[in-house]
């Protein structure tokens, strides 16, 4: 909401309060503001000018040779005749024309015709032009600083005309400042308005907040109409009929006749201008205006296309086809209030004005509807077809329906104030059920009870009565009645807000709240948070990715079509196919994260990321989807391999405690290399081996198929993954750590080395040493495997160190043999693994 | 003989002089005081002698053999140290050269400034609680309190799943999780992933982390949430920080504010972070809303409570001078190695 800081003053006196101060109040009483913008600072010796011939330029067919009047203000360049020569290529320059003259050595405010904004304006000076002396610059609007959108179309595209119609006495400025001729300098406020007070879309609403803010009166406009000369009453002209009382509350309308359209006034123009809207015309000018004004959107129709000069205010046909102002067909439905005359529809209520309807220069009577329509209604109106207007998206907000009748005189008092019509007298206004204020009984002790004050009543009261909230009750109670633009003042709550900001946040004490708390989290962020610090530990770097991914990435990681992965949870309104499915793995943000490092030439990663996976809840599809965390590890590099990889995973299991894990070798999983990929499995749970179930999966890990690297432009590099389930994690983590006394006695130890088939896994051999071990196995580990010489074709030796204690006693050298031995044979019928020399 | 033991003294003086090695001077040792060395000889031979001569000769011998001694400990001491001080002067090494790498990971920035925020919290006394980020219309919207035209309920604002469940467009859900489940005292905060329909750029992201926290118990104040808040700020950034409350709107609380922070870069002054004001935007508080209150069927009128919620990035981004959100969601590891 655009607030020149001349327009607030209007109502409310605040000449002496500096424009940051006012900034600051507004701010915190609860007016928070977006920017606040000083126009035309930046301009110096800028003046009024006249331009008093024109010669075309010699050399150049676009330019021109202006000789300009600038009274008596010296300057250089002033030729014999008092005339100062500028050379413009502006369209629009004519003999006689009243434009703003940049000096040599003047500053405007910028950009310049085609060229970007400068920090602290544009110096102009003299200088040539196709080798013609040009001592200055005529100026546009644009270069004044003003936007494109708020310029009148009249001199958009050229030279600010300063036409004497419009600026009353121009003549008579000639070389005088023109930002003091026109009063350009000034502040804009735009402030931040919350939803809940459409109230504030209103200068009215901002000066209301101003005076209580600063503790001053305020003074509404001026609506008496002075001579309603007009001939006949409105009633004589129009009749009002509401057949849809829900969507229209209130509807008046006001007659005004010999109407001249034209240009309106420079203040008139200057306030539009700055409050961020376009000058047209003097009666669109008012109109909008009244709407900055009052926040009520108002509507002019020509009466000569209102077929019986009736009025009905119903919804659209189904189908109808109906026709705006800005020229383009649209198709109705049952549900739209439309505005109708006797025979046809003139505008879309609340949203827009029909073709059909429109004020045109030839117009000379006019309706000025001043009308409230449920922002419901309209919002789904404005929504079905796509057309969001200034005033849809007021009524939208909501409006009081006791400000239309303010405003309809209102606009008819400054047309009657700029001559651009006779007003008529009276006004048709039909409101079947006028809206009150909702009057509720608050108390003194709860309002200081929720904020931590002790403020008394009359303190209160006076806080209140400024904002125009009536009060009465005694005591404790105070019974508020709001002006009814307030609609957000409705419970008690509402007006404890209205005493905090008016007392003011900053003078509220400083407490903390007296209950003691124990802190705690959840264990499975506790888990988490451990999982973070092992892999961190270990050297692994920390990612983030988007929840949300394409459903292509189960494609490029070769995902089967039926299986799980596939199972996503769908945004109805993704921003993009990229960004349109809930991930349900985190394999494929891990690889993209990857390809970005290994394209940006990062020789080595090694990531993680723990994030949610959400799949569809499949008995129950109104259901919330299954969240659960994964976590995702990657990497590639040198040094890197299918065992360092494992070496994290099997280090990260240990921290958290997951004992007698498995991994089984996979080669059906699309993802993973077929000879180099492994489940990781976990004994199951008691319950689970009730069920039938062995084991129970913690995740899959293995170098990722080269096919699935190529997908994502890591032709041949070797990448290595895992993707472990955070529900299985949580059901087998054992975080709780208990001591084991360290041995008391001796152990034996013996390295063997074996020789078996080349397919032999390592896991099978150590489980037979395990087994057989048992109970004087303390721990079996590879420490050796060798293909090559002395090792025939097809085998390999595998050496593993074994070291054997009895917890209760020194072991004797029978004893051990006797198991070691059991161990060697089992070995040898089991597994046909054969004792090698050492 | 006594004679002979005056020279052995002198010898092994002489001897001594020159050796240079701990090896020289046990080779001194053996000759002298050895099995078969000249001082073991000499005393061997005294059970030849008178006892009058023995008593004599012993106690001069053994003065001998005591002042031999000391002269080869002072000696194998000195040249232990020699060979120490050799030995170091071989192995000393040039400390300029760079040490071996042991590389440590490092947590997402986004998961740096979450713990540590966290930890002020919970400092303070508040628990962690978490909730999905798939949420309900209800939880997401209806029971905070947003009217049916709510404009966050836009398509245009909010991902939905279905026309009752959608991407939560704020922590704020878990407020209504945590008032259904639980009774007070309350004392939360709760991080995790947001969603809104921004086009990602520079400054906005369709996917980011807020903290969010409540608090309700008898006789909780708007005082109460200026302290808890303002103790925060001062905990994050600094003892010397100081809090703004200005009156704002949120559906879900009443009074509301928003909270600046005197600009932890400049102290207040103005610079390019504050974009000169001294002042930064950091979270949205209130009192939590009687209406919110309600669906956890709490007795308005007893119990009152606050709520906060501040956005992650932000507050990492400000902290760390990070000028793209995107970078943290681009996972470079040289922006993520930064912030070891």
């Amino acid at each position: 909401m655009l607030v020149p800081v001349e327009w607030i003053n209007d109502y409310i006196d605040l000449k002496d309060v500096s424009t940051d101060e006012f900034c600051e109040k507004m701010i915190m009483s609860g007016s928070n503001l977006e920017t606040c913008e000083y126009f035309c600072e930046e301009m110096e010796n800028v003046v009024v000018g006249r331009i008093e011939k024109i010669e075309p330029h010699p050399d150049a067919d676009k330019l021109v040779i202006c000789r300009i009047n600038v009274g008596n203000k010296e300057t250089a360049g002033i030729g014999e005749d008092g005339l100062l020569q500028i050379v413009t290529g502006a369209p629009n320059v004519f003999e006689g024309a009243y434009v703003p003259v940049a000096l040599h050595k003047s500053l405007v405010p910028g950009p310049l015709h085609g060229q970007p904004k400068q920090e602290g304006g544009v110096k102009i000076t003299k200088g040539k032009l196709r080798g013609v002396e040009s001592f200055g610059m005529l100026c546009s609007a644009g270069e004044m600083g003003f936007e494109d959108k708020v310029v009148p179309i009249a001199h958009r595209d050229g030279i600010w005309n300063l036409d004497p119609a419009v600026y009353d006495g121009i003549e008579e400025q000639l070389g005088k400042d023109f930002a003091d001729v026109l009063a350009l300098k000034q502040a804009v406020v735009d402030f931040e308005i919350t939803p809940n007070r459409p109230d504030c879309l209103a200068m009215i609403g901002m000066a209301r907040e101003a005076a209580a803010t600063f503790g001053r009166s305020f003074a509404y406009p001026d609506t008496g109409i002075k001579d309603a000369n007009g001939e006949g009453k409105s009633a004589d002209y129009v009749s009002v009929e509401i057949r849809n009382t829900d969507a229209c509350r209130r509807y008046v309308a006001r007659i005004v006749t010999d109407v001249k359209v034209e240009q309106s006034p420079w203040w008139l123009q200057k306030r539009l201008m700055y409050a961020g809207m376009r000058p047209i015309n003097n009666i669109v000018d008012i109109t909008n205006f009244v709407m900055l004004e009052y926040g009520q959107p108002l509507h002019a129709f020509d009466i000569k296309e209102v077929h019986g000069g009736k009025i009905i205010v119903e919804n659209a046909a189904s189908g109808e086809k109906f026709t705006t102002l800005d020229e383009s067909e649209r198709t109705m439905d049952g549900d739209m209030l439309m505005i109708k005359d006797a025979e046809r529809s003139i505008a879309i209520a609340g949203v827009m004005g029909g073709l059909n309807s429109e004020i045109e220069e030839s117009t000379k009577t006019i309706i000025i509807e001043s009308a409230n329509f449920n922002g419901d209604s309209v919002r789904a109106t404005s929504k079905k077809l796509g057309l969001r207007t200034e005033a849809s998206s007021r009524f939208e907000k909501g409006i009081d329906p006791n400000l239309t009748e303010a405003a309809a005189d209102r606009v008819c008092r400054l047309i009657e104030m700029i001559g651009a019509g006779k007003v008529c007298e009276g006004s048709v206004d039909v409101y079947p059920n006028p809206a009150s204020a909702k009057v509720i009984d608050v108390r003194v002790d709860r309002i200081n009870h929720v904020l931590g004050i002790d403020l008394s009543r009359e303190e209160m009261v006076g806080m209140l009565e400024g904002l125009e909230i009536g009060v009465g009750g005694s005591g404790n109670i105070m019974t508020v009645t709001p002006p009814t633009v307030r609609q957000d003042l409705l419970e008690e709550e509402d007006y404890i807000e209205e005493v905090a900001r008016m007392y003011g946040y900053d003078k509220l004490p400083v407490t903390l709240p007296k209950g003691n708390n124990e802190a705690g989290m959840p264990y499975e962020r506790e888990v988490r948070d451990l999982c973070r610090e092992a892999l961190c530990g270990m050297g692994l770097n920390e990612i983030q990715t988007y929840s949300f991914v394409s459903p292509s990435g189960v494609d490029k990681i070769r995902i089967d079509e039926d299986s799980w992965e596939r199972a996503f949870v769908r945004i109805i309104n993704p921003l993009g196919e990229e960004n349109s499915v809930m991930r349900t793995v985190l394999t494929p943000n891990m690889l993209e994260v990857l390809a970005r490092n290994y394209s940006r030439n990062i020789e080595k990663v090694e990531a993680f990321e723990i994030g949610n996976t959400f799949m569809e809840n499949p008995i129950n599809l109104d259901k919330l989807p299954d969240e659960d965390y994964a976590l995702c590890i990657g990497m590639y590099g040198k040094d890197e391999d299918f065992f360092s990889l494992k070496g994290v995973i099997v280090e990260l299991l240990k921290v958290l405690g997951i004992k007698r894990t498995f991994f089984v070798s996979e080669s059906e999983y699309g993802v993973y290399h077929p000879g180099r990929c492994a489940r990781i499995l976990v004994e199951a749970s008691p319950e689970m081996k009730a069920a039938g179930e062995k084991y129970e999966e913690l995740g899959i890990m293995g170098e990722i198929h080269p096919d699935v690297a190529e997908n994502y432009g890591m032709d041949g590099v070797r990448i290595y993954c895992c993707e472990l389930m955070f529900g299985a994690i949580l059901r087998k983590a054992n975080t709780e750590i208990v001591y084991t006394p360290l041995p008391k006695f001796p152990s034996t130890s013996r390295d063997i080395a074996l020789l078996v088939d080349e397919d032999m896994e390592v896991g099978r051999i150590k489980k037979v040493i395990e087994e057989y071990g048992e109970p004087i196995l303390e721990s079996v580990e590879l420490f050796d495997v060798y293909r090559g010489k002395q090792v025939e074709e097809g085998k390999k030796s595998v050496a593993f160190n074994i070291v054997y204690r009895d917890k209760e006693k020194t072991l004797t050298d029978e004893e051990v043999i006797e198991v070691h031995g059991g161990v060697l044979n089992a070995l040898k019928e089991k597994l046909n693994a054969v004792l090698r020399e050492m | 003989m006594q004679e002979q033991l005056n020279r052995i003294k002198e010898e092994a003086k002489a001897q001594l002089e020159k050796a240079r090695t701990q090896a020289e001077t046990e080779e001194i040792r053996v000759k002298l005081l050895g099995k078969k060395g000249e001082l073991t000889q000499i005393l061997r031979g005294m059970g030849k002698l008178s006892p009058e001569e023995r008593k004599e000769t012993g106690q001069m011998a053994n003065k001998v053999r005591s002042e031999i001694e000391a002269m080869l400990s002072e000696k194998f001491e000195a040249a232990k140290k020699a060979a120490k001080e050799a030995q170091f002067k071989i192995e000393r090494v040039d400390v300029t050269e760079p040490g071996k790498a042991r590389k440590l990971g490092v947590k997402h920035p986004l998961t740096i400034t979450m713990e540590e925020i966290s930890k002020v919290f919970m400092n303070m006394g508040f628990s962690i609680v978490e909730g999905p980020e798939v949420e309900t219309v209800f939880n997401n919207f209806d029971a905070l309190n947003a009217g049916p035209n709510h404009p966050a309920r836009d398509m245009t604002d909010t991902f939905y799943i279905t026309e009752d469940v959608l991407l939560r467009t704020q922590t704020s859900p878990v407020q209504v999780r945590t008032l259904l489940k639980q009774d007070p005292p309350i004392k939360v905060i709760s991080p995790g992933r947001c969603f809104r329909c921004d086009t990602p750029d520079a400054t906005h992201s369709p996917m980011f982390h807020q903290i969010e926290g409540l608090v309700v118990d008898e006789g909780i104040t708007m005082a109460d949430l200026k302290g808890t808040l303002d103790s925060f700020a001062k905990q994050l950034f600094g003892p010397e920080t100081k809090t703004k409350f200005r009156p704002h709107h949120f559906p879900f609380t009443e009074p509301s504010a928003e909270v600046d922070v005197s600009c932890f870069k400049c102290g207040g002054k103005g610079c390019r972070v504050c974009k000169g004001s001294g002042w930064i935007e950091i979270l949205g508080c209130g009192m939590v809303h009687p209406n919110v209150l309600k669906v956890g069927g709490l007795d308005t009128e007893k119990y009152t409570g606050f709520a906060f919620g501040l956005g992650v990035e932000r507050v990492a981004m400000l902290k760390y001078g990070v000028d793209d959100i995107r970078l943290f969601y681009e996972n470079d590891m040289r922006f993520i190695e930064q912030f070891k």
